[in-house]
């Protein structure tokens, strides 16, 4: 009987997943203003956005501004997208998450389009975001985000995307493809 | 008619995300409302690129309707957003300053619509549009 390779220890696997995560998200300079960092549960990823005065809209009441709650949301798909790819190509030896010359080469989804619904007014609190990744394909991919603060149950905005997957550096560009 | 618009302006003006985001307000009239916001790094959305992120483009949207809302001949007092659906063209050209132009183009009772259209300096390819339902709050006891 083969012995199997002895597991990595897991404090090497968790940091190497955090350092990747943290790769990710720290690099978009748009993030680091709103403020929102993500919690990582093996893949799962859960964005927060902790409550700050200048993701105020309405003062009077207060609550949160729209196009705060929906750039929160749109961070959330984005990084939900990109962290899926990196997490298969990390998992599978393809990419090493330490070699910042391998991060940099990491290309962001597009957004296509967002609609986003907005279901509460958005409380002066911390808000989370979980997204899931409806279909994916080489080319385009379709995702939705739920938005909550106090409440999991109670959804202030949620939201559908579609984004336009990087091309792959293994493949041929599709747009050698078109006929014209 | 001063009185409401003016009211209108220094709200609009006075909107803390808003303001974080360096917008301008350049134009509010009977329901139209031009809203500009200037290049500025710490938007970016792609470093690779510097191309600022959907998510302020989407915050310019969302200021320049509510306002196009809120100066509607309608007079409301309050409007919120009900859905915001944001269409990418293109990415905006770094280092430029992008302008979203909303109008507010029905109401109902309690609803209002709105289409919005954002470019960079370059005016005649749209960066992005969108349309969205806002909510509508009249005055206690104005005509309907």
């Amino acid at each position: 009987m083969s012995k199997r390779p002895r597991p990595e220890p897991v404090q090497v696997i968790k940091q190497r997943r955090d350092a990747a995560l943290h790769r990710l998200v720290d690099g978009v300079p748009y993030i680091q203003f709103l403020g929102i960092h993500f919690d990582r549960r093996g893949d799962e990823l859960t964005a927060v956005l902790p409550f700050d005065e200048k993701l105020i809209g309405n003062p009077m009441l207060p609550a949160l501004h729209g196009g705060a709650t929906a750039a929160f949301l749109e961070v959330a798909a984005i990084i939900e997208l990109s962290w899926s790819m990196l997490w298969e190509d990390m998992e599978q030896g393809r990419l090493d998450p330490s070699s910042p010359a391998a991060m940099a080469q990491l290309r962001l989804p597009k957004t296509i389009d967002f609609t986003v619904d907005y279901l509460r007014s958005g409380l002066p609190r911390d808000a989370y975001a979980r997204a899931r990744i409806n279909r994916s394909g080489r080319r385009y991919a379709s995702v939705h985000v739920e938005a909550w603060q106090d409440n999991r149950t109670k959804l202030f905005a949620q939201a559908t995307g579609h984004f336009l997957m990087p091309s792959r550096e293994d493949e041929p560009d599709p747009s050698h493809m078109l006929a014209t | 008619m001063t009185e409401p618009r003016t009211f209108v302006r220094q709200f609009i003006e006075a909107l803390p995300h808003s303001s974080a985001l360096g917008m301008e307000l350049e134009l509010l009239k009977d329901g139209v409302a031009v809203v500009a916001m200037p290049y500025d790094t710490r938007f970016i959305g792609d470093p690779a690129t510097g191309v600022i992120h959907g998510g302020a483009v989407s915050a310019l949207m969302d200021t320049a309707s509510g306002a196009a809302v809120m100066c509607h001949p309608c007079q409301p007092v309050a409007t919120a957003t009900i859905d915001l659906r944001i269409d990418y063209m293109r990415p905006a050209t770094p280092g430029q300053r992008i302008t979203a132009r909303a109008e507010c183009y029905h109401v109902t009772r309690s609803v209002a619509f709105v289409r919005v259209t954002t470019t960079d300096e370059d005016t005649d390819r749209p960066v992005a549009t969108a349309t969205g339902a806002f909510t509508l709050e009249r005055a206690k006891g104005s005509a309907k």
